[in-house]
Order: C-alpha cells, then sequence, then structure tokens
C-alpha cells in the first residue's frame, strides 16, 4: 500500500521533471533577447480584462528587449486588480475607472504615504454589434439604443430606427438585445453614455451590473458576442476588438454631429477631447459622452494603470517606471489599433508621458 | 402445454423485430404529427418499443419475464441518454482540440507570444497543474483515507464520527469559488503569503477531502467482515489487519475514488483565478511566484478570444484530458498489481 | 455510523499490540479531527466576512430579489439565487440520478465484459473535463439542440406552469442548466455505484439466478438493496457538485435576478454563478454580501445534508 502510493509520486515527480528539463519558454523563433537594458526581475500587475490583449502584446514586447525581466499580467477585472494592489499583491493594477475617494485612501496606504495615481493607457470603443439578415450598415442615436436596451422599442423596423436609416430595409423582426451579465466597466461606460445622452429614454440605474429588464444576459464580451454572431435579429455592446475577431458588424452612432463609424481613429477623438480632472500627475479623466463631433466616436471606455506615484519598493518602481515608458511609447500606442483597441493620442499623451517621468 | 422445463419464450429476434416496427411507427408519427426532432422521435420510439415488447412478452412469457425486459430496455436506455451528450463533448474537445495540439504545443510555453497569432504552448501550465494537484492529492489523500479508515474502523457510533462523517457530506457542497474565497482570505490575506502554486494546492486539497473520504468509506464498508475476523483471529493486530487486509481489498474502488477527485479538481478554474497568479512563463517552484495551471490557461486563452487563442483553449482542455487518462490508466494498472487475487 | 461487528482487539499477544493499534487509531482520530477543523475554519471566515454586510443591508436579505451590495444604501437579497440553486440542482438529480444508476448497472450487469471496461474509463474521464468547457458545450452544442424540446414542452404541457413559455425565447434558461449540471454530475454518481454495485458478492447474484429470478428480479432483490446506501452517498456527492458548480452555470444562464416558475425561459442565476459573475468588480461590502450568500449555500448543503442522513438512517437495516 505504501510502496503503492509511492509509486504514483514518483511517476508524477519523474515525469514533471522530465518535462521541466526538455522545457523550452519561448515559441518565438529569435529568443537570442539584446540584453542591452540590464534589467532584470519580475513584476505583476493585475486588474482590467478590457485591456488584457494589448498588454500581453506590451508584455510580449518588453520581455522580448529585456530578457531578464518577466512581467505577469492577471486579467481578473478592475475591482480586484484595485484589490490586489491595495492588498501590495501586486505593483500596478489595470482599472476600468479611476479610483474612488474611499479606494484611493486604502491605495495612499499602500504607497507607504505617497499617493496613487491613474494614468490612462488604453482607450476602447463599445460598439453595437447586430445580426440582422440583409443589414450591412445601420445607424443608431443615443435615444434609439436607449430605447433598444431598455425595451422600448422592440421591433427592428420601429419608425424610430427607420427614421435614421434611410434606404436600408430593416426586417420587422423581434429585436434580441444581449447585454453583460457579470459586472464590467464595459457595462458601466456603456450606461454611463446612454445616461447623458439619453436620460429620459433609460430611466435605470448605470453601474457596473446591467439592470434594465428583458434581453438575454451573457458572460463577458466574448459571449455577448458569441450570442449575438450566433442569434438573427440580435443586438449587443462589446469592445470594437471582439466585433472584428468575430467579424460583426457595429452600428454607427449619431450623437447629433452626423453618424460616425465605431474606429480606433474615430474613438482616439473622443478620448483626446477628454478633460483632465485629476491633480497633478493624476490623470483620471471627465470623458465628454456628448461630444457632438462628427468625427468622434462616443461611446468610447478608457481603461488606466494604478500605480504609487512614490511608495513602491524601489526594484518594482524601476520595472514599473520602465515598462510604462514603454506602453507609452509611439510604438507601443501606435500598434494598439491593430488588435482593435484606441490609442491615447495629443496633449494626453504628454501628460501620461510626464507622469510616468515622475515615478520614483 | 410446455414439455420442457422451461416456460414459453419469446425468439431471439423478437428484440430486433419490435425495436424495427417500433422505428418505423416513431417515423411515420414523426412526419404526419407536430413530433419534434430527432430527440422527440428517438423517445418516441423507445416508448413504442417498450409497449410493443411488453405486451408481447406478457403474452408469451408473463409478467414477471414482460418487467424484466421493461427494465433491461430502461437501463440500456439510460446508458443511450448518457453516453451520447458524454460522447458528443469528448468528440467536441477533440475534433477542436486537436487542431493545435502536437509536440510542439507540449513543450513550449506561452512566454512572449501574441494573443492574436498562432503558437505557443501549454507546457507552463501542465507543469503548474501537475504540481499543484500532486500537492493537493499528498495533502488530501493521506487525511481523506485515514479519516475514512476511522469512520469505518474504528468508530463506535459515537459523536465525533458523526460530526466528522456529517461535515464530510457537506464539504462536498463547498463551492469551488468559496473554498478559494477562503483560501484568498485566510492563507493570503491574513497570514500574508503570497498567492502562489502552494495557495491552489490548499484549495483543491479542501476540494478533494470530502470526494476521497466518501469514496473510500464506501468502499471500505463493502469489505466483507469474515476477511477481518479471519485476520484478527489469527493474532493479527488491528492496525496490521488494516493495512495488510482491508485497504488492499478495497484499493481498486479507493483509486477509483482518488482518480475522480483528480479529475475534478484537476478542470477546477474559479479557485486558480483566486489562489494563484497567472504566469505565460515556465515556473517549476509550486511555493513561490506566479504559476499557470491548464484550466486557467484554457480561461485566458478562452477570454482573449481570437481564433488563435481559442484553438489554444481547446487544445489545452484536451491536455487536460489525456493528463486524467495517463493518470487513471497508471493508477488502476498500479492498483492491479498489488490488488489480491479473486 | 459503522455496521462493523463490535470486534474487540485481542489481548493474546500482549500490551506493544495494544499500543499499534493505539497510535493508529489515534492517527486516523487526528485526520478526522483535521477536516473538522478545517470546516470549522470555513464557517467561522464566511460568517466573520459575511457580518459586515448584513448589518448594513437596507433590504431584507432573505427576501430580496435585486443585488445592489455597492449600492448606497446597500440592497441585496438571495430569494432569486436560492431558487435558481434548488430548482437547476433538483432539476439535475431528476435526471441524473435514474440515468447515473441507469448506467452503472448497464456496465456492471448487461455489458459485455471487454466493452465494459471500456465504457467505465470514458465516463469517468468526463469528470475531469473543466467545467468552463461543458459550459461552452452546453452553449454552443446543446443549446440548439435543446431549443426544439423546451419549445415541444411549452407547445403541448405548457398547462403545468413550469414547463410554460411566454416569451417564446427559449435559450439561457435554468431547464438548460439543469441538464448540463446532470451530465457534470453523471460521472460522479456512475463511477461510485459502479464501484458498490461490484462489491455485491457474486454468491447473492448467483443465488437469486438459480432460484429462476430473472436478470431485473436479481437487481431488485441483491443489488440494490446493498447498494443502496452507496447509491445514496453517490447521489448526495453528485447534489454537492450540482449545488456548487459555478462557471458552466455563469455561462450558460441569462443571470437575472427573478422569481421565475417558467424554467425553458431566459433568466436564473444561482449563488455559485452570482459569486463568479460579480466578484471580479465587487467593492468591500460586495465581496462581504457575496461571502454572505456563500454561507446560506453552505447552510442548505447542510440541511439537505441532514435530510439525506436521516433517509439513510432509517433504510440501515436494509442495507447489512
Amino acid at each position: 500500500m505504501k510502496f503503492t502510493r509511492s509509486a504514483v509520486a514518483a511517476v508524477a515527480i519523474a515525469s514533471t521533471l522530465a518535462l521541466s528539463a526538455c522545457a523550452s519558454e519561448s515559441a518565438s523563433p529569435s529568443a537570442s533577447g539584446s540584453a542591452g537594458s540590464g534589467l532584470t526581475g519580475s513584476l505583476k500587475a493585475s486588474g482590467s480584462s478590457a485591456q488584457k490583449n494589448a498588454m500581453q502584446e506590451w508584455i510580449n514586447a518588453f520581455q522580448t528587449t529585456n530578457s531578464g525581466v518577466t512581467i505577469d499580467y492577471q486579467a481578473n477585472g478592475s475591482g480586484a486588480g484595485i484589490q490586489d494592489f491595495n492588498n501590495s499583491q501586486t505593483s500596478f493594477a489595470g482599472s476600468d475607472s479611476a479610483l474612488k475617494p474611499e479606494e484611493a485612501t486604502a491605495a495612499s496606504t499602500r504607497c507607504a504615504g505617497g499617493t496613487a495615481i491613474n494614468i490612462p493607457m488604453v482607450g476602447g470603443a463599445i460598439a453595437l454589434a447586430f445580426n440582422v439578415a440583409g443589414v450591412d450598415s445601420l445607424t443608431l442615436n443615443p435615444k434609439t439604443a436607449a430605447g433598444i436596451f431598455s425595451g422600448a422599442i422592440t421591433k427592428w423596423n420601429d419608425p424610430a430606427i427607420a427614421a435614421l436609416n434611410a434606404g436600408v430595409t430593416l426586417p420587422a423582426a423581434t429585436i434580441a438585445q444581449f447585454h453583460r451579465s457579470d459586472s464590467s466597466g464595459t457595462t458601466d461606460n456603456f450606461t454611463k453614455w446612454l445616461l447623458a445622452t439619453a436620460p429620459d429614454a433609460f430611466a435605470f440605474a448605470g453601474g457596473k451590473d446591467w439592470v434594465a429588464p428583458g434581453g438575454q444576459g451573457a458572460k463577458g464580451s466574448d459571449g455577448v458576442a458569441a450570442g449575438v454572431s450566433s442569434t438573427p435579429n440580435s443586438i449587443g455592446y462589446m469592445e470594437l476588438s471582439f466585433v472584428m475577431s468575430k467579424g460583426l458588424k457595429a452600428a454607427s452612432i449619431d450623437n447629433g454631429g452626423g453618424a460616425v463609424e465605431a474606429t480606433s481613429d474615430n474613438a482616439a477623438k473622443t478620448i483626446a477631447a477628454a478633460t483632465v480632472k485629476g491633480t497633478g500627475n493624476d490623470l483620471a479623466l471627465n470623458i465628454d459622452r456628448k461630444i457632438a463631433d462628427g468625427s468622434a466616436y462616443p461611446v468610447v471606455l478608457v481603461t488606466y494603470e494604478i500605480t504609487c506615484e512614490t511608495g513602491l519598493a524601489a526594484a518594482d518602481s524601476a520595472l514599473v517606471k520602465a515598462f510604462l515608458t514603454y506602453t507609452a511609447s509611439d510604438a507601443a500606442q501606435g500598434a494598439l489599433a491593430a488588435s482593435g483597441y484606441v490609442p491615447i493620442t495629443g496633449d494626453l499623451l504628454t501628460k501620461v508621458r510626464a507622469a510616468i517621468a515622475a515615478i520614483a | 402445454m410446455s414439455q420442457t422445463l422451461k416456460g414459453d419464450t419469446l425468439p431471439k429476434w423478437a428484440p430486433i423485430a419490435s425495436l424495427a416496427i417500433a422505428i418505423g411507427v416513431a417515423i411515420a408519427l414523426a412526419n404526419t404529427t407536430a413530433v419534434a426532432g430527432t430527440a422527440g422521435t428517438s423517445v418516441l420510439a423507445v416508448l413504442i418499443f417498450i409497449a410493443i415488447q411488453t405486451l408481447w412478452s406478457f403474452a408469451v412469457e408473463g409478467r414477471r419475464h414482460a418487467v424484466d425486459r421493461v427494465a433491461t430496455t430502461l437501463i440500456y436506455a439510460t446508458f443511450v441518454a448518457a453516453a451520447a451528450p458524454l460522447l458528443s463533448l469528448l468528440f467536441e474537445v477533440f475534433t477542436r482540440g486537436i487542431k493545435v495540439f502536437n509536440l510542439a504545443f507540449l513543450s513550449h510555453s506561452m512566454r512572449n507570444v501574441s494573443p492574436l497569432k498562432p503558437g505557443g504552448g501549454v507546457l507552463h501550465a501542465l507543469i503548474g497543474t501537475m504540481q499543484q494537484v500532486g500537492v493537493a492529492t499528498l495533502i488530501a489523500v493521506p487525511i481523506g483515507i485515514l479519516t475514512a479508515l476511522y469512520l469505518v474502523e474504528h468508530a463506535r457510533g459515537g459523536r465525533l464520527s458523526k460530526a466528522i462523517s456529517f461535515f464530510v457530506d457537506v464539504m462536498t457542497g463547498i463551492p469551488s469559488i468559496v473554498a478559494g474565497l477562503f483560501i484568498y482570505t485566510a492563507w493570503i490575506l491574513t497570514l500574508g503569503f503570497d498567492r502562489s502554486g502552494m495557495a491552489a494546492a490548499l484549495s483543491l486539497a479542501i476540494l478533494m477531502l470530502p470526494v476521497v473520504v466518501r469514496t473510500t468509506e464506501e468502499m471500505l464498508k463493502l469489505v466483507p467482515n469474515d476477511l477481518r475476523e479471519a485476520s484478527l483471529a489469527l493474532g493479527i493486530p488491528k492496525w496490521k489487519t488494516t493495512i495488510r487486509v482491508v485497504l488492499p481489498t478495497a484499493i481498486g474502488g479507493i483509486i477509483t475514488g482518488v482518480m475522480l477527485a483528480v479529475a475534478r479538481v484537476a478542470g477546477e478554474t474559479a479557485p486558480l483565478l483566486l489562489t494563484t497568479f497567472l504566469s505565460q512563463s515556465i515556473n517549476n517552484n509550486p511555493f513561490a511566484g506566479p504559476q499557470a495551471a491548464v484550466p486557467t490557461f484554457v480561461w485566458d486563452q478562452l477570454s482573449s478570444s481570437t481564433p488563435a487563442s481559442l484553438d489554444r483553449a481547446w487544445a489545452g482542455a484536451l491536455t487536460l484530458i489525456l493528463l486524467v487518462m495517463f493518470f487513471y490508466g497508471a493508477a488502476k494498472l498500479i492498483a492491479r498489481y498489488y490488488a489480491p487475487k479473486a | 455510523m459503522s455496521q462493523q461487528a463490535p470486534i474487540r482487539e485481542s489481548s493474546i499477544s500482549g500490551s506493544s499490540v495494544r499500543r499499534g493499534d493505539q497510535i493508529f487509531r489515534g492517527i486516523t482520530v487526528g485526520s478526522g479531527v483535521i477536516i473538522l477543523l478545517v470546516m470549522g475554519a470555513i464557517a467561522a471566515f464566511l460568517l466573520w466576512k459575511a457580518l459586515p454586510s448584513f448589518s448594513n443591508n437596507s433590504a431584507n436579505f432573505l427576501t430580496e430579489k435585486v443585488w445592489f451590495p455597492d449600492q448606497n444604501p446597500p440592497k441585496f437579497g438571495i430569494a432569486a439565487l436560492a431558487f435558481g440553486t434548488v430548482v437547476a440542482a433538483l432539476f439535475a438529480m431528476l435526471i441524473a440520478v435514474p440515468v447515473g444508476i441507469g448506467t452503472s448497472l448497464f456496465i456492471s450487469f448487461y455489458a459485455p465484459r471487454r466493452l465494459a471496461g471500456a465504457m467505465a474509463f470514458l465516463i469517468d474521464l468526463l469528470a475531469a473535463v473543466p467545467s468552463i468547457i461543458f459550459g461552452l458545450w452546453g452553449l454552443q452544442v446543446l443549446m440548439p439542440h435543446m431549443g426544439g424540446i423546451a419549445k415541444w414542452l411549452s407547445d403541448y404541457l405548457g398547462v403545468i406552469p413550469i414547463f410554460k413559455n411566454d416569451q417564446e425565447l427559449y435559450t439561457k434558461s435554468l431547464f438548460i442548466a439543469g441538464v448540463v449540471l446532470a451530465i457534470m454530475v453523471l460521472p460522479t454518481i456512475s463511477a461510485i455505484s459502479r464501484e458498490v454495485f461490484k462489491q455485491v458478492p457474486r454468491s447473492h447474484l448467483e443465488a437469486s439466478l438459480a432460484l429462476g429470478a430473472t436478470r431485473w428480479e436479481m437487481i431488485r432483490m441483491a443489488v440494490l438493496p446493498f447498494g443502496r446506501a452507496g447509491v445514496i452517498s453517490a447521489a448526495m456527492l453528485g447534489l454537492g457538485r450540482a449545488l456548487g458548480e459555478t462557471i458552466a452555470v455563469a455561462v450558460i444562464l441569462s443571470a437575472l435576478f427573478d422569481v421565475n416558475i417558467h424554467i425553458t425561459e431566459p433568466g436564473g442565476n444561482t449563488f455559485a454563478a452570482n459569486i463568479a459573475l460579480k466578484w471580479n468588480e465587487a467593492g468591500p461590502n460586495g465581496l462581504s454580501a457575496l461571502i454572505a450568500s456563500g454561507l446560506v449555500l453552505f447552510i442548505i448543503t447542510l440541511s439537505v445534508n441532514a435530510v439525506a442522513r436521516s433517509i439513510i438512517a432509517r433504510r440501515k437495516e436494509f442495507t447489512e
């Protein structure tokens, strides 16, 4: 009996060792790694799942040039990310919203008296993806979007939708609406836009949880995207990257200045027009969700990196600074659009770089 | 009436004939009435089959054999009902998983692999899962088997044994995410440890324990008392009787129980999301630093949701099944070798 | 509990034997006590972490259906969660227990021996499929097939309220979640029952056949009574998994906070799924509220087990 159990254990250990022995870390062909920077060490960060793929690409690029560095980003949600950061489990947090006052208090304790700062790093567009046979382009305004997502508009050929889409043949089918069943910053930003632009048509509370009745809930943007692509006559809100990877069609939004397509470039204009509400190097943003510029896509979200301006352990601080300096570089921001994200541009980017330079 | 000792029986071809008739009638009904889809037609066919065969058998063989035939049909039907979805699931995992499942997938980590591009592999997660599940097994199996031994061999129906036995049952109902939350706040926040493979192993051990105890307990109860009595009568001490006679007799069932427990926790995602720090790189130390596991690898790749990462997610699920298959086979072989010959 | 014969340690070989026995007994008791300590720690921790949310909840925790723990004032309750959890789990057991027992009877007594091993192996393997994969399979493969059955139930059995469907949407429902849960717990129930049936003494089986019993009579009179306690315990393990299953249910259900007895309509939510859906964005009070809901789930399994235990105790005389 004893022998049996140790035999099983021996098999397990032996195969683990065998696997580790033939382990090869990198799949990239040129894993030589220029050790020029001399940076070494490891860094942990967690939070927003909205910026996951962007963060992964950046980490890959950073680890390739600094082969002695390992950075791990766990996309466990903004709330969990902030908790991890405040409990000193991580060196920075990714979040879909800036720190709230009570969170900021806890964060400054974690920063050993220094302040925690919000640095906008990755933007996103929230697209209204639809799946209606025979309809290739669709325009919605805040009122119709609010009508659809609150259950007031139930048919695709509703006069309110038809009025915005002259020349498009809309079916008389019932609209199947998809929303997020989990708590998310995407829901938060989408409802913020609805509440800012069509408060009369959307009479529900905003926030991270979807509360309007009707429709079908799905877990994660991937769940909403899968629901929309498999259900005829459906519509749902999700980050632009999911529209691209699932090959869906997204509605143009008319915020009052004409229909604007959901593209990375158009969304970047809305983010660039945001004003900073934080003080000093804290760059928490106020987004103008009513923006009526004919080329600015208004339904956006901004994800922040939250870290200590001062007060991180010295080794961590140097790594965080080096990594964030890279993520705010032209190369890193320029690569975002390809994977469906929205870069930070203009004056705001200058402020972001200044804030990162001040990390000590 | 009958000259032989046996009563009248239906001819050998009776079930096949009844089935053919039943399927024919069911298809005919499906085309003329509003019976829904393949599933509805199959259910209808089974019902008609039972009706025909039972009436026929009742007429020829009598009530007892008619009942026997109904029971036989229903038992076959439950097997088909169980096997169909399970085979469908295995089929999906195999066909979707095999696309990128190869030696390169098994021997590479995800370090520096883009979520958008194919490539990379599961090695880092495989190492993590084997270590985490291994440590969890080392914790849960001895405690579990010893507890079961106490409950079956030593307890005399006292309050302690009743309490243990009751709370083991309650333990089976702990949602995996609550086990994770417990370790997260107790081990990580209160005691101040970092997230690591060890924290994951602790939460998995909590989930394994009740399965190990309950199955071992059931198997021990089924060991005939004659064996114990014979051994004790020969003057062999009770502890030696337990280790040399009782455990080897039950070893097959106990290993099935342990493997069920391993299989269950190997695929657990929720507690790992709280107790480990997800990594894309290899970490050979379960006691420190971020470490991946196969379920969190699958989770991570699914949430990236690009075509390349979805392929990796399914290949990860396939890896997990094959891994458990391997250990299961190994354990069964060992059990067969050490079990007393019947 | 233990129905073993009251064999006392023999005193023939002196005190060394007894010391060995005492040490061994001590080790086994210690293991049992570890389990009690772990359970005590979990319960204490759940209660400790749940208390803050109880004190500032502005709604009735037991009857309120909505879940806004991070709002000011916090307002949340478990009515919808309790309903969804119990309905989905009971529905799953309704399918999984008979099918699981039938499957293990088939493998143990009907299937050709060579095939039986492979079938058993295949079913056991399914316990290893990550639950997220069960969820995806349920969502992408099973759900399209279940639409027809749900519609049929609604059309023809709609007079029974639970099958009635007013929305004419047949997806993301408790009905489908229950079926997926049934498939998930099947391997557990089937594997344990099979091991139990395997232990039925051959002499019992042969004796009943020799007395002229049909195969079903053999099962009914020799196999099932012998295995009853084991099968109930298998079912309890299955129920435990069904009640606590997290990710698969979270992926499938539409997660509405509503008590809707029309189980084929989209909606429904369970304790475990709600924790998975909310914990990543929960604030301090939200986390506390989720732990409170975990505590309730804990109490539900506790009471379910107490009931099952009394059933086993009452039938105990038949199991020997």
